[in-house]
């Protein structure tokens, strides 16, 4: 956290793969300046191709969304709400009119706005959609908690793209390099086995990315989200669908507003829950098959 | 920094859409009273991620069906004395579900080198990897079952040599068989058990008609190559009802937003005319005695509404909406 210093666990080195300890991200936007150094040190430390320069129009945010070759990705939302106990009302200068407070006053509340930056990454699931789908096993879990995709062994199925409840996995599209795997964060992975820290949370310039333990950073998340609250932000809440099927989120956030906003689903489930109806359909029909197949030829011939 | 043409064009775009109106053309800013629309979620972008299959995929279920649903008449045929049909039925099982489904599951992979890794493990909560298994077994024992009622068939091996052989078409038709309905039934769970609104939403509908479509199908190609017969006409009327009934099922079980791809635009569309050509129009054919014709209306059926569910999978997997609203 902010004025830890080096005693900040973004900077101190690790043992919690050598001791089997479950680590986590907490991305916090209320100290987010926008400026990216979490996306870029994740393309470079993990050498993640370049892929594509297209200009979105989506306010600052030109990198779009997570995929198989973008691991994080800064959000730009712009909204028409209250940040924290800020003053509003007309834009611009105050003229002589308006200099007077009472139409200071007046004004208040007139014209809310708010920018509000997130770094999305992987969340690095409970139960994990992705793992459970990856018929190579090429999907596992690490000693720390994290989902890792081992690059090697995964042949490009795609099955783990439309099995992830939240949108994180891609596979690769040529002519980039590696292409045809399924890519996503790693945690680095690399970087914690040596007792390193991730690149995105060791170069986020005020710590909106903290790496740690999972239990502490929760526990840091809480009491974010009260300070935050008694500072004016209401609608502080922290993201980590623990009550649905996910069973909690290793990288997880605090948010502003909805879910919905930041484009994360409100409730988001590990798809196996729906195999049991799908196979009872699946065996019944089986069954069915079978059984009218006998029938027409015992009947008619 | 690259320099790529479509980027700097979209840039120039932008200038000069803004040079002249004072307003971008993207989405911009995304305030009340702001000069663009608002759309839903972050900027309009996809929740989770649409499906990356391409062509293959939707042929691969629609051959798996033929082939694993063959298997299942072919083994009705040796019960019941039809062995003409039964040899007829295997070589569609073999080459349908044994070699064009591999090679169409093989060429839809994005490494089509490491298929074997699909064997590298067992996972049952993984319908694909329970798929790969199931088309290994069906693919090992369909070909099996050709050879040995080839060889029963034929005569290869004279007097009591022919019992071991019977025996063994026997075994591994039963096989085929029990593996073909698994064959012909598990891509709808493939495609039910996903995060894909449009279709989790209707996981029970799917194994459903995928493994029906499979029978139907099966039925109407041995009787497009000749094998007009009483029990295959029962089994294309069996198939055609179910059809019409699932029809009916879908186009009542509507979800709003959540499975809007279902009911609108093309996906839709798709979804429906497969489903017409499979099921009433097949039923209605063949009860006025046009079977060739019923066969011919219920294969595109099956083979369209097959590609209607991709395409559903990919328009409902890039809608944020649908997410959201299944999840309200």
């Amino acid at each position: 956290m902010i004025g830890e210093g080096i005693k900040s666990t973004n900077q101190r080195k690790h043992s919690y793969v050598q001791d089997h300890v479950e680590v986590g991200f907490f991305t916090d936007p209320s100290v987010c300046i926008g400026c990216k150094a979490c996306e870029v040190a994740c393309k470079e430390w993990n050498q993640v191709p370049d892929d594509g320069f297209i200009w979105s129009g989506n306010s600052y945010d030109n990198t779009g969304h997570l995929g198989a070759s973008t691991w994080r990705h800064v959000m730009f939302l712009e909204q028409d709400r209250q940040k924290g106990n800020q003053i509003t009302g007309p834009m611009g200068l105050p003229t002589d009119s308006q200099s007077d407070l009472s139409a200071v006053a007046a004004a208040k509340a007139e014209d809310p706005f708010r920018w509000v930056f997130l770094s999305d990454v992987c969340k690095h699931c409970g139960e994990a959609g992705c793992l459970e789908a990856c018929p190579t096993g090429s999907i596992v879990r690490t000693e720390v908690g994290s989902v890792l995709v081992q690059n090697d062994v995964c042949n490009g199925c795609g099955y783990c793209v439309v099995s992830c409840p939240f949108g994180v996995i891609d596979r690769r599209p040529s002519p980039l390099p590696d292409a045809g795997g399924a890519f996503k964060c790693t945690f680095c992975y690399d970087r914690q086995k040596s007792g390193l820290v991730p690149a995105c949370a060791k170069v986020c310039p005020t710590e909106s990315i903290v790496f740690g333990r999972l239990d502490d950073l929760r526990a840091r998340a809480n009491e974010r989200v009260q300070h935050l609250k008694q500072n004016g932000y209401g609608d502080a809440q922290v993201y980590d669908p623990t009550e649905t099927s996910v069973c909690g989120i290793h990288a997880f956030f605090l948010i502003l507003g909805e879910p919905e906003a930041y484009g994360l689903p409100p409730k988001p489930q590990i798809p196996t829950i729906y195999l049991k109806s799908a196979w009872t359909a699946a065996f019944a029909t089986a069954i069915a098959s079978i059984i009218a197949t006998l029938v027409g030829f015992a009947f008619f011939s | 920094m690259t320099t790529d043409s479509r980027s700097e064009k979209r840039l120039e775009q932008l200038r000069e859409k803004a040079w002249q109106e004072g307003v971008v053309p993207g989405r911009g800013v995304d305030v009340v009273g702001g000069p663009i629309p608002r759309k839903p979620g972050y900027y309009g972008q996809p929740v989770v991620k649409p499906p990356v299959w391409t062509w293959e995929v939707p042929l691969y279920f629609f051959f798996g069906g033929i082939g694993g649903m063959s298997a299942v008449i072919a083994l009705s045929g040796v019960l019941f004395h039809h062995i003409d049909l039964a040899r007829m039925a295997m070589w569609i099982a073999a080459i349908a579900g044994a070699v064009l489904s591999p090679i169409l599951l093989i060429m839809d992979l994005g490494r089509p080198h490491l298929f074997l890794n699909m064997l590298r493990v067992f996972k049952h909560r993984s319908a694909m990897s329970m798929g790969a298994w199931i088309l290994t077994a069906f693919g090992t024992s369909a070909v099996a079952g050709l050879i040995t009622l080839e060889l029963h068939a034929r005569q290869i091996f004279p007097g009591t040599l022919d019992q071991p052989v019977r025996l063994a078409v026997g075994i591994f038709i039963f096989a085929a068989a029990i593996f073909g309905t698994l064959l012909a039934t598990y891509t709808g769970v493939l495609i039910g058990a996903t995060a894909i609104p449009a279709w989790f939403l209707h996981r029970t509908f799917l194994p459903i008609h995928f493994g029906t479509a499979g029978l139907g199908s099966a039925a109407g190609v041995l009787e497009l190559l000749g094998h007009r017969i009483a029990a295959l006409n029962f089994l294309g009327f069996y198939a055609a009802a179910v059809e019409t009934a699932l029809l009916i099922w879908l186009s009542v079980d509507r979800h709003g937003a959540a499975d809007r791809a279902i009911h609108q635009h093309g996906s839709g569309w798709l979804i429906r005319s497969g489903e017409i050509l499979n099921g009433p129009l097949a039923l209605v054919l063949r009860f006025f005695g046009f079977i060739p014709w019923a066969a011919i209306s219920f294969l595109a059926g099956a083979l369209v509404s097959r590609i209607g569910w991709i395409v559903v999978g990919k328009v409902s997997g890039a809608d944020p909406e649908a997410v959201f609203a299944s999840q309200r």
